[in-house]
């Protein structure tokens, strides 16, 4: 019954994205209707159908498979996260991981920066650069950053048994990263305009090497995810059952804040710091159908993808020709989600969350 | 004679600080139930979990006549199998799901469950009454329902050693004879059995007991030996009495 249910989440949130990505390719500065006639009738005036090509396919449909892929890369990340941490609240971004992340991101851009100042070879590097070794670099940078913070994290809360402490250390590491971010921002002033988007979450410069990274990494950690998947089902009998049970939990848990920093880092190194998609989508998958680890990772994943498309798709509908940073518009919804879950929590007297 | 299932020698655990087993040493008998009762904060819990392998202890638990961490983990997990009490459980996972897990000790990764893994479920869910809500969440059950499913998830290991803590914990008395039946059928298949149990009435049915105080062993004996009795009486400080009632013996308030 269940099985059921969760195949038929797939295929609607699969037929979503599709759609969204048709509507992604039609909303920006330049409407649709535009570019419809040009790439229609290429004859009628060549220079404008180039134009209209190089819009659809070197800008809105990276941007929007880019969102999709950083959206999914949350999402698996979030439904791990909350599966190895037993914890409904766990999220790369309230764990800290994402701050870290973009921690190591400014550090790798202030290094390379300066680095390219020396040689004065006058290289523009930007964090949304577009070459492979730009963005795989970044992306270790990010990765290396993420596992970072989640041990501080784990350090501080001394264990992951007790919410409130691990969100409290969540957010202190959050904070302190951040900090720390700025500082290194503060000493290599050039790359502050660029990292700004960045820390307000953007896909406006997803290309299509980012999006290959994205995809990529996202196809590893779910494969990864997949594997682990049935040990989360057994970690989620407590600690102690799993250990009866004869699972490896010091690999296993090893193995897991990898893949949850790398899936992490590969998005935040893409598109920044985009709050609240980890932690919603297992929770909406959740609403939907309770299932096993292996089909809500899948899900989660999936549903990510779909809600960062969906933002990211109204980011830059709402305020038309000018878009928000899809950051700022999650962290708005997401918030006001993360609210309603709590008012929900209390009121039904049950910690549901 | 009869064979050793289980063997702690001078076992002491320690939790945070405080030593919660001081030099505790004990031989349960294979294929038998034993009991282990006694006060709260006796270490009844704590010397489960050593016996387990699931605390770090000094001293040395022997597990079918071989020191137990010569087991690998998955080979010690077919063989014994561990139910807690107060272990969270995962509340999105459905009931059949909850069980399937006991078999995790049999099944190679990845692999999909086999013929004899639903059969072993089926039969665990079926024993404790969970069947017929096996495609129901976890979430969605009361307090005892869980603990049927828990049960279950135990059973379904189908371990030659069953280590249960407070099995009968939030179950309603037709629910606790049916896991006395349960237990009866363990025993005939030559599976041996060890409880902390609360409910000495209950106890008291089991072939031995094990009676703790302070983090140490004050008796073992049969259970229906009056010396037993006398001990149970002494460790709960002469608050309960026992006596015969239609063929059994129970526990009565004082």
């Amino acid at each position: 019954m269940n099985v059921r249910q969760a195949t038929v989440l797939v295929w609607v949130l699969l037929l979503l994205a599709l759609g969204l990505t048709a509507l992604g390719i039609c909303v920006g500065s330049a409407g649709f209707e535009n570019l419809l006639q040009p790439l229609l009738n290429p004859l009628d005036d060549p220079e404008q159908t180039a134009m209209a090509q190089q819009i659809v396919w070197d800008i809105r449909l990276p941007r929007t498979l880019g969102a999709w892929a950083a959206g999914a890369l949350l999402g698996l990340a979030g439904a791990l996260a909350q599966g190895l941490f037993r914890n409904p609240l766990a999220d790369p971004f309230l764990l800290g991981s994402a701050s870290g992340a973009s921690l190591g991101v400014a550090l790798a851009l202030a290094a390379m920066g300066s680095a390219g100042g020396m040689m004065g070879d006058g290289l523009a590097f930007s964090v949304f650069g577009t070459g492979w070794l730009t963005r795989l670099g970044l992306t270790g940078a990010a990765f290396g950053g993420a596992v970072l913070a989640v041990f501080l994290t784990l350090a501080l809360s001394k264990g992951v048994q007790h919410t409130l402490r691990l969100l409290l250390a969540g957010v202190v590491v959050g904070v302190v990263l951040g900090a720390m971010t700025h500082l290194v921002l503060l000493w290599s002033p050039e790359s502050l305009q660029a990292m700004q988007a960045f820390m307000l979450g953007s896909t406006a410069f997803v290309g299509w090497t980012a999006f290959a990274v994205m995809a990529g990494v996202w196809l590893l950690a779910s494969v990864a995810g997949a594997l682990l998947a049935r040990m989360l089902d057994g970690l989620s009998l407590g600690e102690a059952t799993a250990h009866s049970l004869g699972l490896p939990l010091v690999p296993m848990r090893l193995a897991l804040v990898a893949v949850l920093a790398l899936a992490t880092g590969a998005a935040v190194a893409q598109t920044g710091l985009i709050a609240f998609v980890g932690l919603a989508a297992p929770h909406l998958v959740r609403s939907v159908v309770k299932t096993t680890h292996g089909r809500l990772i899948l899900l989660s994943s999936l549903m990510g993808g779909v809600l960062l498309m969906a933002a990211d798709t109204l980011a830059r509908w709402l305020i038309a020709p000018q878009e928000l940073p899809v950051g700022v518009l999650t962290a708005v919804l997401g918030g006001g989600y993360l609210l309603w879950l709590m008012h929900r929590g209390t009121r039904g007297g049950g910690l549901s969350l | 004679m009869t064979s050793i299932a289980v063997n702690a020698c001078s076992v002491r655990a320690t939790l945070g600080n405080a030593e919660i087993l001081h030099d505790v040493s004990l031989a349960l008998p294979m294929g038998r139930w034993t009991s282990i009762v006694g006060p709260n904060g006796a270490g009844k819990s704590t010397l489960l979990k050593v016996l387990a392998g699931l605390l770090p202890h000094r001293g040395s638990v022997a597990l079918l006549g071989q020191p137990l961490p010569s087991y690998s983990a998955r080979a010690r997990a077919q063989r014994l199998a561990w139910l807690g009490q107060n272990e969270s459980a995962g509340d999105d996972l459905t009931v059949w799901d909850v069980a399937m897990l006991g078999r995790l000790p049999h099944q190679s990764w990845l692999a999909p469950p086999s013929e004899a893994d639903r059969a072993a479920v089926e039969i665990a869910l079926k024993s404790t009454g969970g069947w017929d809500w096996r495609a129901r969440s976890l979430g969605q059950l009361s307090g005892g329902e869980r603990q049927r499913v828990l049960l279950a998830r135990a059973l379904a290991v189908q371990a030659q050693v069953l280590l249960m803590d407070e099995p009968l914990a939030n179950l309603d008395p037709p629910h606790q004879a049916d896991w006395l039946g349960v237990v009866r059928c363990l025993l005939e298949s030559g599976v041996t059995v060890v409880s902390v149990l609360h409910e000495i009435s209950m106890a008291l049915h089991s072939d031995e007991m094990v009676i703790m105080a302070a983090g140490r062993i004050t008796h073992q004996g049969i259970s229906a030996d009056p010396a037993t009795h006398r001990a149970l009486e002494a460790v709960f400080d002469q608050r309960i009495s026992i006596h015969p009632l239609a063929g059994q013996w129970v526990a009565l308030p004082n």
